[in-house]
């Protein structure tokens, strides 16, 4: 078959007919594929809520403002038979590299040190940035009290050894961290 | 055409990172580890050949002077897709390989092979040669990613083989470039000796 010509209106017919048909496919993929992406994105969260406080069998989800007046965050306080064993705090920060927002899961024991961390979501430089999901990183918060233990990285005067080649990075978790502790810690003396 | 070697041809004689030199934005970028090198061109093989393929079949409908515009169309649909459909049904996959996927739709190798492969060819041939470019592409970007990640972190494939600092420049974006422009050269070599 002979190739249609480059006329006009064979121009703007075959742009209109591959745009209309690449924007109908994207629209269907899409309405099928919310459901699913919304499910794993849940799953994902629990997992990690699930890493970083005790064994629970019961969940309270709040939200909470925290003290600079910043987005509100997300708390998840885990029970077991009743009692208060963990809080996790799904924390953030803005300042990642490039700059680029980082969510990390922060739990607390009720005594107010930190039981484990979990990267939720990052965009960091892979091979460098991104080694900040490995334990190597994150268990330097493992059981570590936020009011004796400076969350900040060495560089500036704190006590994190931060990621090699990946400062930023490092302390974009720190501050991370340091976000949900404040808040934390404000929300836990109101108990008191 | 010999198929066969249609097939092949992307491996060393076309490679397209080492020796026609397209795509290098993605090769440089994501290579710091091997399994980085290998998702990447995994998720690239499968645009490349769905493009080839819809570009071939239509190639006859689509007016010159629009082509580049619909190929481009037709290959960030595909992308799209790729990551919507890895977000919902692998979300592990997706979580390590996420942030690569929309670097494939400013990848050339792919524009390049619509429009100057699938666009002249029959499909079966189309077909075949997004294969093996896509493979060959997926070598090239397996074997700089664990050279480098080899000589930076003394890790392959994330197993660690020698503890302790290496020299972490193979890592960061200046060892991409050494490392690649060593590797063109032996390809180079190879190429005439053969």
């Amino acid at each position: 078959m002979a190739k249609v010509e480059s006329s006009f209106k064979n121009m703007v017919l075959t742009l209109f007919i591959i745009t209309l048909v690449a924007s109908m496919a994207l629209g269907g993929i899409y309405t099928l594929t919310k459901e699913p992406i919304e499910t794993a994105k849940k799953a994902a969260q629990e997992e990690a809520i699930r890493q970083v406080i005790p064994e629970f069998d019961a969940l309270k989800e709040s939200v909470v403002d925290p003290v600079d007046g910043s987005e509100p965050l997300v708390f998840n306080v885990g029970y077991k038979d009743g009692e208060k064993i963990g809080t996790a705090v799904l924390s953030y920060s803005n300042q990642g590299y490039d700059p680029t927002t980082i969510k990390v899961m922060v739990g607390f024991r009720p005594d107010g040190s930190i039981y484990n961390t979990a990267v939720v979501q990052q965009k960091e430089t892979p091979g460098l940035g991104t080694k900040m999901e490995l334990p190597s990183f994150r268990d330097q918060f493992k059981g570590k009290d936020p009011g004796k233990f400076d969350l900040r990285v060495a560089n500036d005067g704190g006590d994190v050894d931060a990621i090699t080649a990946a400062t930023i990075s490092s302390r974009a978790f720190c501050a991370a961290v340091r976000r949900a502790y404040q808040t934390y810690k404000n929300e836990w003396e109101d108990e008191k | 055409m010999n198929q066969w070697l249609n097939f092949t041809k992307g491996f060393i004689r076309e490679n397209p990172v080492f020796t026609l030199l397209l795509g290098l934005c993605p090769a440089l970028a994501v290579t710091s580890s091997a399994f980085n090198g290998l998702g990447m061109g995994i998720a690239t093989t499968f645009v490349l050949m769905s493009s080839n393929m819809v570009v071939s079949v239509i190639k006859n409908y689509i007016p010159d002077k629009v082509r580049i515009p619909s190929f481009i169309v037709i290959i960030a649909s595909f992308v799209t897709i790729v990551e919507l459909v890895m977000q919902a049904y692998a979300p592990s996959l997706f979580k390590a390989l996420g942030i690569f996927i929309p670097l494939i739709v400013v990848n050339c190798l792919v524009l390049g092979r619509a429009e100057g492969f699938a666009s002249k060819n029959s499909f079966v041939s189309a077909l075949i040669d997004g294969l093996g470019m896509g493979l060959g592409f997926t070598f090239a970007l397996t074997l700089l990613g664990a050279i480098r990640e080899m000589l930076g972190s003394g890790s392959l494939f994330g197993y660690t083989l020698v503890s302790g600092d290496m020299i972490l420049v193979f890592i960061l974006q200046p060892g991409a470039f050494i490392v690649l422009g060593y590797l063109v050269a032996m390809f180079n070599k190879i190429k005439k000796s053969a």
